[in-house]
């Protein structure tokens, strides 16, 4: 019910919403929790596992009972906290965990099976049959048990992350926080103050203390218009911070567009923000724990905290007859805010034996609330004195068994919290996040003054720690009321008495824990589930272990507790990964010639970061292999056009650049002239393959280096690290050129008459021949040609700036098809190296050495390099290694499958038999047969031996003959002539 | 006969203003890589001065002015933009065309800062990354070159073949920011 | 975590490529014999403490770093080119 003359909410705009298709009415600055309990509106969710009635617990981010789901379609947001869910005109939310109504939930058969359902029911019971779990007993369960869904569709919110950079993050703007903030913005320092609420203030909101003579929410205002009119303060609201990382590293989740319907296009949903500060101040507050008693869950009774916020700040009482139970002097605060406001109160039951006593309202000392009854919500308890039981009619109780500070943050870097005796609760631990201060309701100081003086003393020791001066501040009059606490945890009695709302666990579920000796509050929480879903046990940790401790016989600081992790409250994936769906996932890399490509139908297949055209469709082609074919054969026969500009090209100069050359690679590259290429066989230090690639010599001292598209990076890495780490005597640099040329292979007899019409010069044998490079001039504009091969024919390669590539790969395709030839792609040209036997990173896959590709004799015996020593170890060159080897389909069957293994004919073909694998295949129209090239123990001492491949996977099975990998013109006549 | 046509890294993707923020290519001149060889630092620095009228610049510094610039990119490594290098540097360090390997735009605007915020993880607010700072950092997934080239205005490059990702990514970030209004 | 650069400062640690042990850079003549090349190449420390690594600042400067860090608190001692350890 609203009450009226209280409350911080705007009276004069009404907000209409929608709760499970009924339609309300709320005010602006109204939770969806407080608006539902204005209107009397006290059921609202549906437990996990018994499907109990439940309403709200809390008015905060702990909230563990009133979960909702916001949005339709892919905008649907399960989970939703409806105590931080902020109503809006337009918002429809709908309860969790219900079917067919929340009103009549047919689940809610489970609470009558509850005794058979306790801790380790799952386990034990659903033990057998096995193969029942997968397909019967985890899907009923499953749909029985559980939050709020998802809609299987694609999220169809835009989400945001961020960086910000600060000398201090205050984490909170309750008393503590404001205080920091001001007085280190007032030292000038760079200051971030966040805040989960949308309004800052914390619990000077919720409660009517004053401070410095004026409400403290006014108070708070009055700061907050201080920090807003200086441009050193950045004010965060609706954004938690959830984690402490290394070194200042901070991970926050602003919320920014919950609270309303609009979606401006572009606009972030929620921002996931990464925050370095020099120096944080911790001011969280601190949570209120719920008091364990039988039926302790129904929806009214919620701790007196929240009785005060919703009463306070939002002008609700959450019954019109309340009833107020707990071990300290907060109820009493709680009654007279209440009575202030003319809500009844019924009685007051507080627990320690000497508690102040009041002319105001009935005190019941040394009493216990054990039991409660009303089928959708709270009508009565049961409360017990020594002389006996008695019954109280109520439909709201509030209750409190003292408060939690929330240390979460202070643990993420593995420090654990103190068990402080006094206020019967767990501390931080100093320093336990370095640079982190911690400051009021979070250290354990409760009272205002304590607040608002530990706010001064963490800016002071943090402006200290950044060497700035404090200001001289005078800390604010305000209350300084001693926190007085008898411990109670759990109300002796029986029935089922709730510990962890959020997952339906009773005092008697950590009982048996114990007693089947899951002792350790990690084992207990793994057991029973307290802990863990969207509250993380925010309200249920510390009595669970405390009654864990009671049962085990251990004192609660021994028990200790489990690990808080990040985040402080949940978070979605989408938040944080944002920005990485769709096309910014990676970064795309196009050539020059991709629109060309694409425009020609080719479908284009992935090369790292790289977009390359894997086949160019011509008109009556319907499957790939056509294709390939065709460019295949128009390569041997006339002239095709590649792009190779995804291949790495490291320029390299310095008058050590041969010397470190022939460090890098296993052969000889200062010996190189000028004007040559060379092809190049690169090791890692363990004696393995790492790249291969032609180098090629421009000057005295200057090289440009090839590799292959993929290892680009890692070699580049490679070359800096042999530079800088362990060579850096050498005056050598390097710089990638890979983007600035672009260049394509023009491969096949009729390549040197198609060039010979772009350049300023006219090529022949003897002045460019095979493996010649140098400068020239293309249509005017000064390149680069190659004269290499990777088809085996007479091929080069020509580079030109990036900015001519688009036009001269579309000149080169003219002018190619003209001669009979045209464009090739990637399936084509992995067709023409495997019918020449060469090798790419399928053959160099990390495992083969120099001797395994038979390259074993490239290995300079005159020099060291990288990898030289480990190569030549016993083993890498011994008998029975899997070598190189070309294999053709003789028998039957003429499939080939990359991947499959390699058998003697006659040898059954298990692990034990295994001989080695295919690592590339492909048709060679050439030859007319599919051709393989893969590892076969002593490989090149066998050709000729006929040997079997067999695919397990796919059940095929040939029988191949052994040859030489160099299926295609062995003497290599072509590529010369 | 045929001609080669010149095609900009960004060709058909800029200018794009999305609320206070504009994106454009930059039309940067030629860009070579300087790599002073050993102990040739000073010497190269004076031959820059003396031909170009700047110094080899220092660590996360940039040279010059809009039009001549020297940016740092790395130990030992600088970006000359805008004028061909003199012969005479030559002599002094390693020289290596970098004219069409980038993809240079610049970012101006109030919140631009804010729009690097969201891809950036470096400190860009003005006291920390004044005018003729320059860092090699990340955008978003990339490995890019930052500099502040005016008060809400950064040159940004990244590999030309990334110029797509590169409007993609800030292009999602200027609406972020935009919309936040 | 943030670790840093000399050259470019303190940096996010996205920037940073892991290689791993700073042992890398004591590589062993070719003749050392097959224990101090098995050392080199294969055997490394697992401390709790303190502990040098090789990071690269591929997504900065492109500098090889030697990181001295503990890995039970996680703080970081100092960062050193790894041009400097052989020069």
């Amino acid at each position: 019910m609203r009450v009226a003359g209280k409350g911080l909410i705007d009276r004069t705009e009404t907000v209409p919403f929608v709760f499970d298709g009924v339609s309300y009415n709320g005010f602006r600055g109204d939770t969806l929790a407080s608006a539902l309990l204005a209107n009397d509106v006290r059921l609202m969710g549906r437990s996990f596992k018994y499907h109990r009635p439940r309403g709200v617990l809390t008015a905060g981010s702990e909230e563990p009972n009133a979960l909702v789901t916001v949005g339709e379609g892919g905008a649907q947001e399960p989970n939703m906290r409806a105590t931080m869910q902020e109503i809006y005109p337009g918002l429809a939310a709908r309860s969790q965990n219900r079917w067919p109504s929340l009103g009549f939930d047919l689940m809610g058969i489970n609470d009558l099976g509850a005794p058979f359902l306790g801790a380790g029911f799952y386990y034990k019971t659903f033990m057998w049959p096995k193969a029942f779990w997968e397909k019967v007993y985890e899907p009923i369960i499953r749909r029985a048990a559980g939050l709020g869904g998802l809609s299987g569709q694609d999220n169809t919110d835009k989400y945001e992350s961020a960086y910000a950079f600060c000398d201090l993050l205050v984490i909170g703007a309750g008393p503590a926080g404001l205080m920091a903030a001001l007085v280190a913005a007032r030292a000038g320092a760079d200051v971030i103050l966040a805040d989960e609420n949308a309004r800052m203030g914390g619990r000077l909101l919720a409660e009517t203390y004053e401070v410095d003579g004026k409400p403290g929410h006014v108070w708070a205002d009055e700061v907050l218009a201080e920090l807003r009119g200086m441009d050193n303060v950045r004010l965060m609201t609706r954004t938690t911070v959830a984690g402490a990382y290394d070194q200042g590293t901070y991970a926050a989740l602003e919320r920014v567009l919950h609270h309303t319907d609009r979606r401006p296009n572009g606009a972030p949903l929620e921002t996931y923000w990464r925050i370095v500060a020099k120096r944080s101040v911790l001011a969280a507050g601190a949570l209120e724990r719920p008091v364990a008693f039988r039926d302790n869950d129904r929806p009214g009774i919620m701790t007196a905290g929240a009785v005060r916020t919703y009463l306070n700040r939002w002008g609700v009482s959450p019954g019109r007859n309340v009833t107020i139970f707990g071990n300290t002097d907060d109820i009493h605060r709680t009654a007279r805010d209440l009575l202030e406001a003319g809500v009844h109160v019924a009685a007051v039951i507080d627990s320690r034996h000497d508690a102040p006593l009041s002319d105001d309202y009935q005190v019941l000392r040394g009493a216990q609330v054990c039991g409660s009854a009303g089928r959708k919500g709270l009508e009565s308890i049961t409360v017990r004195r020594a002389s006996g039981e008695e019954k109280i009619h109520t439909d709201c109780l509030a209750m409190t068994g003292g408060w939690n500070p929330s240390v979460h943050l202070t643990c993420h870097m593995n420090g654990r919290p103190t068990w402080q005796r006094d206020i019967a609760a767990f501390v931080p631990r100093p320093d336990a996040v370095p640079g982190m201060e911690t400051a009021g309701a979070c250290n354990g100081s409760f009272s205002t003054d304590a607040c608002l003086r530990e706010g001064i003393a963490a800016a002071e020791a943090a402006l200290d720690d950044l060497g700035m001066k404090a200001p001289k501040t005078t800390v604010p009059q305000a209350e300084d009321t001693p926190y007085e606490i008898a411990q109670l945890w759990a109300v002796p009695g029986k029935g089922r008495a709730w510990l962890d709302f959020q997952n339906d666990v009773t005092v008697k579920d950590v009982k048996q824990a114990a007693t089947e000796n899951f002792r350790s509050v990690e084992h207990m929480k793994r057991y029973t589930t307290q802990g863990m879903a969207t509250d993380q046990g925010k309200n249920s940790n510390v009595a669970a272990l405390a009654v864990l401790a009671d049962a085990t016989g251990r004192g609660i600081s021994e028990t200790g507790t489990t690990t808080f992790r990040p985040p402080y409250s949940p978070m979605a994936i989408a938040a944080l990964g944002a920005g990485a769906e769709g096309a910014g996932f990676k970064p795309q890399r196009f050539t020059t010639s991709h629109k060309a490509a694409v425009a020609r139908n080719a479908p284009m297949v992935e090369a790292g970061l790289w977009y390359r055209p894997s086949y160019f469709p011509q008109a009556g082609e319907t499957t790939w292999r056509q294709s390939c074919d065709r460019e295949v054969n128009m390569v041997r026969q006339a002239v095709g056009i590649c792009d190779v500009s995804p291949l790495g090209k490291i320029d390299i100069q310095g008058p050590d650049a041969g010397a470190f050359l022939d460090f890098v690679y296993t052969n000889m590259f200062s010996t190189l002239k000028v004007g040559r290429a060379r092809y190049g066989l690169m090791l890692r230090e363990d004696g393995f393959v790492m790249d291969d690639g032609t180098t090629a010599r421009l000057g005295e001292t200057h090289y440009v280096m090839t590799t292959t598209t993929a290892g680009a990076g890692d070699v580049m890495k490679h070359l800096e690290f042999v530079h800088q780490g362990l060579r850096p005597d050498l005056d050598v640099s390097f710089t990638s050129v890979t983007e600035q040329w672009a260049q394509f292979a023009v491969a096949g007899p009729k390549s040197r008459e198609l060039l010979n019409d772009l350049l300023d010069m006219q090529l022949d044998d003897e002045s460019w021949p095979f493996m010649a490079c140098g400068p020239v001039s293309v249509l005017g504009v000064a390149g680069r040609l190659f004269r290499i091969s990777f088809s085996g024919e007479h091929a080069y390669e020509i580079a030109v700036p990036a900015r001519y590539g688009a036009s001269l790969y579309d000149i080169l395709t003219k002018r190619a098809e003209v001669l009979g030839g045209g464009l090739y792609g990637m399936e084509a040209l992995g067709v023409l190296r495997i019918e020449k036997g060469f090798i790419t990173h399928s053959e160099i896959h990390g495992r083969t050495t120099a001797y395994d590709i038979g390259m074993g004799r490239m290995v300079s015996q005159k020099k060291d390099c990288i990898g030289k020593t480990m190569s030549q170890r016993e083993g890498l060159e011994e008998p029975g290694r899997e070598r190189l080897v070309g294999l053709k389909p003789i028998g039957e069957s003429k499939q080939l499958l990359a991947g499959a293994h390699l058998y003697k004919e006659e040898a059954e073909p298990v692990r034990t038999n295994d001989q080695g694998y295919l690592t590339s295949v492909g048709y060679s129209p050439t030859l007319e047969t599919m051709l393989g090239l893969g590892f076969l123990a002593d490989g090149p001492d066998r050709y000729g031996e006929v040997v079997k491949m067999v695919d397990h996977l796919r059940g095929v099975t040939t029988l191949c003959e052994v040859v030489n990998p160099v299926f295609f013109d062995p003497d290599g006549g072509r590529v010369r002539g | 006969m045929d001609n080669l046509i010149a095609k900009s890294p960004c060709d058909g993707l800029l200018p794009l203003t999305v609320g206070t923020v504009t994106l454009s290519e930059e039309d940067a001149g030629e860009v070579h890589s300087l790599a002073p060889f050993k102990g040739q630092d000073k010497a190269l620095s004076e031959a820059m001065k003396t031909a170009h009228g700047m110094a080899f610049p220092a660590a996360n510094r940039a040279t010059g002015k809009a039009g001549a610039r020297a940016v740092w990119f790395g130990p030992a490594q600088a970006m000359l933009m805008g004028p061909a290098p003199d012969a005479a540097l030559a002599d002094h360090a390693a020289i290596v065309d970098q004219s069409d390997a980038w993809a240079i735009v610049r970012l101006e605007g109030d919140a631009a800062e804010a729009v690097l915020a969201r891809l950036v993880p470096l400190d860009l607010r003005v006291a920390q990354f004044k005018r003729g700072h320059t860092a090699r950092s990340l955008l978003f997934h990339m490995t890019a070159s930052i500099t502040r080239v005016g008060e809400n205005a950064f040159q940004i490059m990244v590999f030309r073949s990334m110029a797509e990702s590169l409007v993609h990514d800030l292009k999602r970030a200027m609406e972020g920011v935009a919309a936040r209004g | 975590m943030r670790i840093t650069c000399p050259h470019c400062g303190e940096r996010d640690r996205r920037e940073f490529y892991y290689r791993g042990a700073a042992v890398d850079l004591d590589r062993p003549a070719p003749d050392a014999g097959a224990e101090a090349w098995d050392n080199f190449v294969y055997l490394r420390e697992n401390p709790a403490g303190v502990t040098r690594e090789l990071w690269y600042h591929e997504g900065g400067c492109g500098a090889w770093i030697v990181v001295t860090r503990n890995t039970v608190t996680h703080e970081i001692q100092g960062s050193q080119l790894a041009s400097e350890v052989n020069a």
